[in-house]
């Protein structure tokens, strides 16, 4: 396809790299790009280190600026967001008044953190919704980690509802900015759903070794605001250390934890997951499973329709059945095959589970499905904060791994978990033996 | 006149990886052993917080170890996404198996 115009609804970096790897593999119609938020596309994971911390302005995570779209010829408009898909027609209505008639259309609305229906928790539509005043607070924009930043600093207390990567890394980033932190998990171990049992284990001793009060098995039932609520608790010993009750004013969150325990903090930071911005295609007909659907060429179940990112449901017998990514590498990968798609020159895109997180001074990264594993071997270490977990489905084939300042390891785990290796467990487990000696030939 | 400074001897570049990680004037500068030269790039990765002496030497390119992004030696030029800004390179000199990197200040 050479010509007519392409639609990209949603300028984040699946939006981002769509739209630029249409130019670059030289097509020459018209690019649209849609983005809701008032900035050119941007790189998330900063948000809750560098750009928390400070230490780097927000707008050094930018992907692709202004000036570099423009000269891709791409017209970006930030700050208009696509209101419905009309698909009979083939035209997108804008939130300008606008209609934009588009010969393909690809869809990377991305989506927004969950905000539990707890009492003093959810109210409100949107970012407007989350003030200082409230203190409660999410983390997904460049604007959310400015809010968030101001919380932030010796003599303050943030709870952190949701032990994730979110969660865990706004606890890195707020105690290393002297800030005490208490970290509220639900579940019984931290990152359950993307690392295997001794992974949580060892980010919990980490965290604890860093002085952070990490919680499992509690969660948030309610946040408290008003003197007169407040007042009605009585605080437990740790609270009376930084605050008395008499202190309590509405502008300070009280959380109440479902242990009936509470917390007075300077802000309640909710990370408890991402819901799919996909309201737009469903209203249209198109179909969506909390996502919207895909196939592996990221069409979804309307005719030049695509999806991908955040937003992007996809099935992979392989990689252990559907799944939506929530990862940078994702979001790449993705916006990237699906610009391909509607170029005409397909390619199947097989997702590899690539995940990192930086908190503190360790780099963990992840790769591969842990939703096929059937075990866990633990290959020992020789620095105290290093970890490298693999992980073996019933075969004892290679589908996941975990490593944990181990950056090397790494590249010899991506292989096999891409080729299925058999590799013996024992050998695993032996520091004396290579790594690559491991795999059963 | 030009300044060389010693940053390490040929010996300590692992032979493993090809890679090693010194400091160079206030620099973390990566070394790398090619079949028959030494080069010398930032050994930062101009992308994210990864150190390119962690990274995969194969065919006079750098493969960072977080994100894959995949970089010429010689030239320092990005071959792939996510990366797309030049590797900072530095002038190597090597005499009696030693690395010296050229002194930015005299």
């Amino acid at each position: 396809m050479n010509a007519g115009t392409i639609v990209i609804v949603g300028a984040g970096q699946a939006g981002g790299w769509a739209a630029t790897t249409l130019r670059e593999r030289g097509y020459i119609g018209r690019i649209i790009l849609l983005g809701d938020e008032a900035h050119a596309p941007y790189e998330r994971p900063p948000l809750s280190k560098a750009v928390l911390s400070g230490s780097v302005p927000p707008e050094s995570t930018e992907l692709f600026s202004a000036e570099r779209l423009a000269a891709l010829d791409i017209s970006f408009r930030p700050g208009i967001a696509a209101t419905r898909l009309r698909l009979a027609d083939k035209q997108v209505d804008t939130s300008d008044g606008g209609a934009i008639a588009y010969d393909k259309l690809i869809l990377c609305m991305g989506g927004r953190p969950i905000v539990p229906p707890l009492p003093g928790v959810a109210w409100g539509e949107g970012a407007a919704a989350f003030t200082d005043a409230h203190g409660v607070h999410v983390l997904r924009t460049r604007d959310d980690a400015l809010r968030l930043r101001a919380c932030l600093g010796p003599g303050k207390h943030i709870v952190i509802v949701g032990g994730g990567w979110i969660g865990l890394e706004v606890a890195a980033t707020a105690r290393q900015a002297g800030t005490r932190v208490t970290v509220l998990e639900q579940a019984d171990r931290l990152c359950a759903r993307s690392v295997l049992p001794a992974v949580s284990a060892h980010l919990a001793a980490m965290h604890a070794a860093q002085g952070v009060d990490v919680r499992l098995g509690v969660g948030l039932r309610a946040v408290l605001r008003e003197p007169g609520e407040s007042q009605a608790g009585r605080p437990s010993q740790s609270q009376s250390q930084s605050r008395s009750v008499a202190e309590l004013t509405g502008s300070h969150p009280l959380a109440e934890l479902t242990d009936g325990q509470r917390l007075v903090a300077d802000a309640v930071v909710l990370g408890v997951g991402l819901q799919a911005n996909d309201a737009l295609a469903r209203e249209a007909g198109i179909a969506c499973q909390r996502g919207v659907l895909v196939d592996q060429y990221c069409r979804t179940s309307a005719p030049d329709v695509y999806a991908a990112g955040d937003v992007a449901v996809s099935t992979h017998a392989e990689a252990g059945g559907t799944m939506r990514l929530e990862s940078w590498q994702n979001a790449q990968d993705q916006g990237t095959a699906a610009a391909l798609s509607a170029l005409g020159e397909p390619a199947p895109y097989l997702p590899t589970g690539a995940v990192w997180s930086e908190q503190y001074d360790a780099m963990v990264q992840i790769v591969g499905f842990p939703a096929l594993a059937a075990s866990e071997v633990l290959r020992p270490q020789t620095d105290a904060g290093a970890l490298v977990s693999v992980a073996l489905d019933g075969g004892g084939r290679v589908v996941a791994a975990v490593t944990v300042n181990a950056p090397r390891d790494l590249r010899q785990l991506r292989k096999w978990i891409a080729q299925r290796a058999l590799v013996n467990p024992a050998l695993l487990q032996r520091p004396d033996v290579p790594l690559a000696n491991a795999e059963i030939r | 006149m030009d300044t060389w400074k010693p940053v390490a001897r040929i010996a300590d570049i692992s032979p493993d990886t090809g890679t090693l990680r010194v400091m160079h004037e206030g620099d973390a500068v990566c070394l790398y052993k090619l079949p028959d030269e030494i080069c010398a790039t930032q050994d930062r990765c101009p992308h994210g917080n990864a150190s390119l002496a962690e990274g995969y030497l194969e065919d006079g390119t750098i493969e960072c170890p977080l994100h894959q992004g995949v970089f010429d030696i010689r030239t320092g030029k990005p071959q792939c996404p996510p990366v797309t800004t030049d590797l900072r390179r530095y002038e190597v000199r090597v005499e009696a198996d030693t690395v010296y990197l050229k002194a930015q200040t005299p």
